[in-house]
């Protein structure tokens, strides 16, 4: 029997993830030095996973309501309303969903039909276009350049807008180019979004780990937060990606049909997890988010030692101001960023994603996360370099 | 001590090898800076010496640890200070401390076997003069040590997800 002629034309349509790929690769070597992994190398908070470990001892295992435990989604509310200045009616405006991953997949279902395009800026985290494919949509990328730090310019939006232009995602802080998007840059794309009527998945994982200035949504902007649907959850902020807690924020109408997929997909997010989160939201807000400021002040200092030590190999490497990735260019070494990552396995055994995989755009860049502990950049630090001054020579 | 000097150590703590330009990268500062703080601080004595920290179950020497813990008289003028001072003399001796509560110092230990520890105590340390007693721990296995994790059986593999 030939199982493959049964799978449907979209599944077969979506290309395997390039970090996947490179990284079956990557494991046939020992001691690979990897800066592949898109998680926080901390823990969870004690406290969140005590809270998790109560509400087991507790009985707590049943489904909650469909819409995640109330006093969380109370939580949500308070937490939007503190950082982004931002009022969600905890009722039926908040959803908490298994990961982020699974509120952008609802998201793009609710929204599109066959043929809807959907505007992906390019670089961008790996799951979005396929997520628009399965929905039936077309994705439209973007291109997002060094030269703009990243961030997507109203030039680049207008000609990525055609009459089938139904949603733009907005990724930011972005995976993989740690871009942010300002007030300003905001402002100036936010009347294009309107005068298109454009709804905008703003998806803000990366929200609490910026390094300039604060977080901004662009729900917060006047007239979008009626057109947003807002995406986060607590891997990123808490460390927390094992239990799978993202949320959706969205008016009323968008909420509830978002709400239909998820109840006849998923019922819930799982119980425990939901009181994980709603310890380290409910101790973080009480403490002035003493965990994450922690945490930030670790990845910020990583942050600055990798661009310093990339641009002094004579890699140029923009400044990223979000997210635990930096991304610069190989291209000065005559190489794609495919080439360059592949060559740095062979020959110095460090794994560090092709830019490509994340889009066309990426090409001549790769990703390295800076996750991993100040021990392990440095060596990895020394490797790249040694690789970088091979390569020049050879050039 | 200001921000800038703990940022400096906090660094140098976990790895004393960073130069001054990438500490002075981590920390937003400029090379110069760092460089003349660090000066400052080996000067004034905060920053005492560059060591090293070597993981003993794997350089193949025999190697033991004991903990000691000792109670003392203090003597009338200078309290448990000389005590401590001729203890620390011992070049078997690597750390002593003292303590509050059961008892008043605790000596740590370094010899090749535990018979080497044992005569140093019963020979050296528990003879003194004002030492009243003796209790001895010899340690087993070091799974932390100076915030440094040596035991790596437990440790965590992270999968690249896509």
């Amino acid at each position: 029997m030939n199982q493959e002629k049964y799978l449907s034309k979209k599944v077969q349509s979506i290309k395997p993830s390039g970090i996947r790929k490179f990284f079956d690769v990557a494991n046939m070597y020992k001691d690979i030095i990897s800066l592949g992994v898109g998680e926080p190398d901390f823990d969870t908070p004690w406290n969140a996973r005590e809270a998790a470990v109560k509400s087991i001892r507790k009985g707590f295992t049943q489904y909650t309501s469909n819409s995640g435990l109330l006093e969380l989604r109370n939580k949500i509310a308070k937490y939007q309303k503190v950082r982004c200045g931002l009022d969600y009616d905890a009722q039926d405006e908040i959803l908490v969903t298994v990961g982020a991953s699974e509120a952008i997949d609802l998201a793009l279902r609710a929204l599109i039909d066959d043929g809807d395009e959907v505007i992906i800026p390019d670089p961008s985290y790996v799951s979005y276009m396929p997520c628009v494919v399965m929905a039936g949509g077309s994705p439209v990328a973007v291109k997002c350049e060094l030269k703009d730090k990243f961030s997507l310019t109203p030039d680049n939006l207008r000609k990525a807008i055609t009459p089938k232009s139904k949603v733009l995602i907005l990724p930011y802080p972005n995976n993989p180019t740690g871009a942010i998007m300002t007030k300003k840059q905001l402002e100036e794309i936010a009347p294009i979004i309107i005068e298109n009527d454009l709804v905008v998945i703003s998806d803000e994982i990366y929200s609490e780990l910026t390094y300039g200035g604060d977080h901004v949504s662009i729900a917060s902007l006047e007239g979008m937060q009626e057109r947003t649907i807002l995406i986060n959850g607590f891997s990123k902020a808490f460390a927390m990606t094992g239990w799978r807690v993202g949320y959706v924020c969205a008016p009323k109408p968008f909420t509830k049909a978002i709400y239909k997929i998820h109840q006849y997909g998923i019922m819930c997010a799982p119980t425990a997890s939901q009181y994980c989160a709603l310890e380290a939201l409910s101790s973080n807000l009480n403490e002035d988010f003493k965990d994450v400021v922690e945490m930030r002040n670790q990845y910020d200092m990583r942050r600055r030692y990798l661009v310093q030590e990339l641009n002094d190999m004579g890699l140029e490497t923009f400044e990223p101001q979000g997210a635990f990735y930096v991304f610069p260019r190989v291209s000065s070494l005559g190489m794609t960023g495919e080439e360059f990552a592949s060559e740095l396995i062979e020959k110095k055994r460090v794994a560090v994603v092709p830019g490509d995989a994340f889009g066309e755009s990426g090409k001549d860049f790769v990703r390295i996360s800076y996750a991993y502990s100040i021990e392990s950049l440095k060596k990895a630090m020394t490797k790249i370099r040694e690789f970088v001054e091979l390569k020049r020579i050879q050039k | 001590m200001d921000k800038i000097d703990k940022q400096i150590l906090d660094i140098l703590k976990n790895d004393s090898r960073f130069s001054a330009k990438s500490i002075a990268s981590m920390i937003g500062q400029t090379e110069d800076v760092v460089a003349q703080r660090v000066a400052d601080m080996e000067e004034s004595g905060v920053l005492v010496k560059y060591t090293t920290v070597v993981n003993s179950e794997l350089t193949g020497d025999d190697y033991v640890v004991a903990l000691i813990e000792v109670k003392v008289t203090p003597q009338s003028t200078h309290g448990f200070d000389n005590i401590a001072r001729e203890i620390m003399a011992y070049n078997e001796v690597s750390s002593v401390y003292l303590m509050s509560g059961a008892y008043d110092l605790v000596v740590i230990v370094e010899g090749k076997s535990i018979k080497n520890v044992s005569s140093f105590i019963s020979e050296k340390l528990s003879v003194m003069d004002n030492v009243i007693s003796t209790a001895t721990h010899f340690i087993l296995k070091k799974y932390k040590s100076e915030g440094i994790v040596l035991d790596k059986e437990n440790s965590k593999k992270r999968e690249v997800m896509i």
